[in-house]
């Protein structure tokens, strides 16, 4: 038996995530992942009002803040059988396409870029080699010499400081990083840079959602934002768009291309199997067929083949879990029942984790970014495809080069470009609509005394699904599948191992005491992990600390 | 060039004049209800701390979503709250670190700034079962908050879980969740909120920099200069309340005019926050301008006390 490694807490992301992996020869050979957190808010949903339930479950995720309150929505307007207004349609995709341009930027720059800069390094760049670097890949307004000496003049009074606060005690200097000063200098002007603009992308949903995290403009039946209809507000709202998609075209993509041209190593590493895309943004009533992202199911890598998603065969299996044995159900039948002792973290036979194991027709599947481009891809969408095909050929790089880290990585930036620019033709639907006296925003309704509804959705970290059972107009079951589950569940009672685990292996790890090739395959993931975990145990956990070797 | 003048210049180049600067400090000292002539010393609080205040920052049974509206700040941005103001020793959503250089990173922060730290915590406490509900390299949030707390010079609860507990201690509470203040048996700031405004974090430790101690508190320890008024007193549909105009269904020719919400189960009359005046994301909006109901989303158990949300209190 190879070495083990466990990273735990993985940082740089939301919620409390732990990895295992069995290292031989340099490279990881097995992988576990482990939910460490869990709060219970299917259970507390029960026995409430239908229409409250978009609350509760957007407070699963600070991060993607409007997901699970528009997958909620769509599950009780099914439930509740209602039909809303084009108005409202529109302003719930603006909405989830201004989550989209902002998560993704964030998780480029503040989740994932440390794992490939080398912040350390770039104290060493000089000033005037960084602006002819970026003026030869970007196309940022804001560069030149000075401007990256005042940025390192900057990072040095802070490193010179003495106090490294979240820069401490990281993997500087590690041999995988492959960059050149110069460019690590670039990359880190623009975290800074990114960091300021998704403080004002973030304004996107307070303008017609009054808040961002967690908007509160969204209703069973519509939208509540129509007071807030107003020439200006439209205007603000494609201002700010305008100025995330200058950022997106001009700096983020660049920068995408110019890091991956150094690690394209990582276009062999981390891939996996099987694709799920439930596809998102509505363009007409009719879905899935008017989804600007498409829905569809890939196996085995075959991008000739997409199929239709049908999600009667999706289950949750609990084997590996931290619940009492049972057959893999459907959500509508989805159950959780604790285990009656407490539970062992046993990852090499026994349960080892929080998460259930989604499975579609049996089998672990990859959601978020990369499944939805690869799907887009293999049925020739008009925007995406040309993007990918123009990525690849830059990069010099094969199709199959996109099953991998680098792939899911570069998928994410992609699609950022697609709906930023789809995101102001939405807008103008809205003025034009809005123009044409349609000003409707709000389906009144009845609550029926029961039904049933799913809301499936495709969300910045992959397809999410709610469910919900509603008994004497009250909430009977509420179960919903989240993006994380599916990518860091555990194994399944076949033993087959989830997405994440399986694109560890064989990635190759220089230095064990300094796992950096781990970070950077699961942060590909964006995980997200009190998402993930949102059922409760009644019982205690051994206490079982191991550190990294 | 002094520090002073180096943050001018930046601020120049980022297109804020010093105007515009002075002007967001003049608006944190009237939140923080401080006179006029503490406007400059907010502005050098921002613009040259001698030495940056040591934060840790703890994250329990939570959604990030705190943490998340603290990086929407802007004046400072949250850039400038990381590399000048604050020095952040332990954050696991920004932090470079993983892993055992994490845990190590928090004890190396504590041995040196033991006494002298700012805590700030988000989220709730499991308790039931000794905490076995949520762990961190193995540890739970128990231990780690029993362990950390004790040796803060000030803990902040930022949002409604740290302080009161919020949505794992809605009903039927199955984690036995619990503010901080409540799981350790001690008094905390509270800065509640789901999430809260950042400008009431902000303030509170400007207040605590400025100052040297922390700002004014009500009985459940919440700064007064944002939870001093109820959201209904400061509420610019006010007007329509009294003149009985109210909402009676969303889409409705009374939601076009922007009446009162109270019918369409308003928590604004019951609830403690600054929203109205302060407003979100750089002033941009607040719910109630957005035309929902304000939902007391900063008040104790107000998943539980204010539902069914949708129906008049
Ligand atoms: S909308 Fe709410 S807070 Fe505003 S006046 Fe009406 S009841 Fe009061
Ligand atoms: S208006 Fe009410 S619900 Fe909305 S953020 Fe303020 S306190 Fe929370």
């Amino acid at each position: 038996m190879g070495k083990r490694i466990i990273v735990d807490p993985i940082t740089r992301i939301e919620g409390h995530l732990r990895i295992e992996v069995e290292i031989e020869g340099g490279h990881v050979v097995d992988a576990w992942s482990s939910g460490q957190m869990f709060r219970g808010i299917e259970m507390i949903l029960k026995g409430r009002d239908p229409r409250d339930a978009h609350h509760f479950v957007q407070r699963s995720c600070g991060v993607c803040t409007y997901v699970h309150a528009i997958a909620s929505v769509r599950a009780v307007d099914d439930a509740f059988n209602v039909k809303i207004p084009k108005n409202a349609r529109l302003i719930r995709n603006m909405l989830h396409g201004a989550q989209y341009l902002h998560d993704h930027l964030v998780h480029f720059y503040h989740l994932h870029a440390l794992d490939w800069v080398d912040v350390v390094s770039a104290l060493q760049a000089d000033p005037q080699k960084t602006a002819a670097l970026a003026d030869s890949v970007s196309g940022a307004d804001v560069g030149g010499a000075v401007y990256f000496k005042s940025v390192q003049q900057r990072l040095k009074t802070f490193v010179e400081s003495g106090q490294l606060g979240p820069f401490a005690n990281a993997y500087w200097g590690h041999s995988a990083y492959k960059l050149p000063p110069e460019a690590n200098l670039m990359a880190c002007a623009h975290y800074i840079e990114a960091l300021r603009l998704q403080a004002r992308t973030a304004r996107l949903h307070a303008i017609f959602g009054g808040k961002n995290p967690h908007p509160q403009s969204l209703v069973v039946g519509g939208v509540t934002c129509q007071a807030s209809l107003t020439a200006d507000h439209i205007a603000e709202f494609l201002y700010v768009t305008k100025e995330t998609q200058a950022f997106v075209k001009n700096v983020y993509l660049p920068d995408l291309l110019a890091v991956a041209s150094f690690y394209k190593d990582w276009g062999g590493i981390g891939g996996t199997r099987n694709f799920l895309a439930y596809g998102d943004f509505p363009l007409t009533e009719k879905e899935p067929e008017s989804l600007y992202l498409p829905r569809g199911v890939i196996m085995k890598r075959d991008l000739g083949k997409v199929d239709m998603v049908d999600q009667a065969k999706i289950t949750e299996d609990v084997t590996r879990s931290w619940y009492e044995p049972g057959s893999p159900k459907h959500p509508y039948e989805g159950e959780t029942k604790p285990l009656a002792e407490d539970p062992k973290y046993e990852p090499s036979k026994g349960k080892y984790s929080w998460l259930k194991a989604p499975r579609y027709d049996g089998a672990s599947c990859e959601v978020g970014p990369l499944a939805r481009v690869l799907v887009a891809y293999g049925k020739g969408h008009k925007d995406i495809k040309p993007l990918v095909d123009k990525a690849l050929t830059q990069l010099s790089i094969p199709a199959t080069a996109l099953f991998s880290t680098l792939g899911r990585t570069a998928a994410r930036c992609i699609e950022t470009v697609a709906i930023g620019d789809a995101l102001q033709e939405w807008t103008m639907e809205l003025v034009e609509n809005i123009k044409s006296g349609d000003t409707k925003t709000y389906e009144p309704y009845e609550i029926p005394e029961s039904g049933r509804g799913v809301g499936l959705n495709d969300v910045p970290r992959g397809a999410l699904g709610h469910w919900v059972d509603v008994k004497d107009k009250k909430i009977h079951n509420y179960q919903y599948v989240v993006p994380s589950t599916w990518n860091l569940s555990p194994r399944d009672g076949k033993n087959q191992r989830s997405p994440v685990e399986e694109a560890l292996i064989g990635t190759p790890i220089a230095d064990p005491k300094k796992p950096l090739e781990i970070l950077r395959t699961v942060h590909s993931f964006d995980p997200c992990i009190a998402c993930a975990v949102h059922v409760i145990d009644p019982h205690s956990n051994e206490v079982y600390k191991v550190n990294v070797i | 060039m002094d520090k002073k003048e180096q943050f001018y210049q930046r601020l120049e180049q980022r297109g804020v004049s010093r105007r515009d600067f002075m002007r967001y400090c003049t608006f944190l000292t009237a939140t923080m209800g401080l006179s006029a002539s503490f406007v400059p010393k907010v502005a050098e609080v921002f613009a040259a701390p001698k030495q940056r205040p040591p934060v840790i920052w703890l994250n329990f049974g939570e959604c990030t979503g705190c943490t998340e509206a603290m990086l929407r700040t802007v004046y400072p941005y949250a850039d400038e709250l990381v590399l000048e103001i604050l020095s952040v020793e332990y954050h696991e959503t920004i932090m470079a670190a993983a892993g055992h250089q994490a845990e190590e990173q928090l004890q190396a922060a504590l041995e040196k700034h033991s006494g002298k730290f700012i805590c700030v915590a988000e989220g709730a406490i499991p308790t039931k079962y000794n905490g076995g509900y949520g762990r961190i390299g193995g540890r739970t949030f128990l231990e780690i908050a029993q362990e950390v707390i004790p040796q803060a010079a000030a803990t902040i609860c930022i949002g409604t879980c740290a302080c009161f507990g919020g949505v794992p201690a809605a009903k039927p509470n199955p984690g036995g969740y619990m503010g901080v203040g409540q799981a350790l048996k001690m008094k905390t700031i509270n800065i509640p909120g789901c999430p809260p405004n950042p400008v009431n974090l902000v303030g509170t430790i400007v207040n605590y920099l400025l100052l040297g101690k922390l700002p004014a508190v009500d009985d459940m320890g919440r700064p007064l200069f944002a939870y001093g008024k109820t959201i209904h007193d400061q509420c610019p549909r006010r007007s329509h309340f009294e003149n009985e105009e109210f909402v009676e269904e969303f889409g409705s020719k009374e939601a076009a005019l922007g009446y009162c919400l109270y019918k369409m189960g308003c928590r604004g009359p019951e609830t403690y926050n600054n929203c109205p005046v302060a407003k979100f994301n750089d002033g941009t909006s607040w719910p109630v301008e957005a035309g929902h109901p304000c939902i007391g989303c900063s008040e104790p158990d107000f998943w539980d006390k204010m539902t069914p949300f949708y129906e008049e209190f």
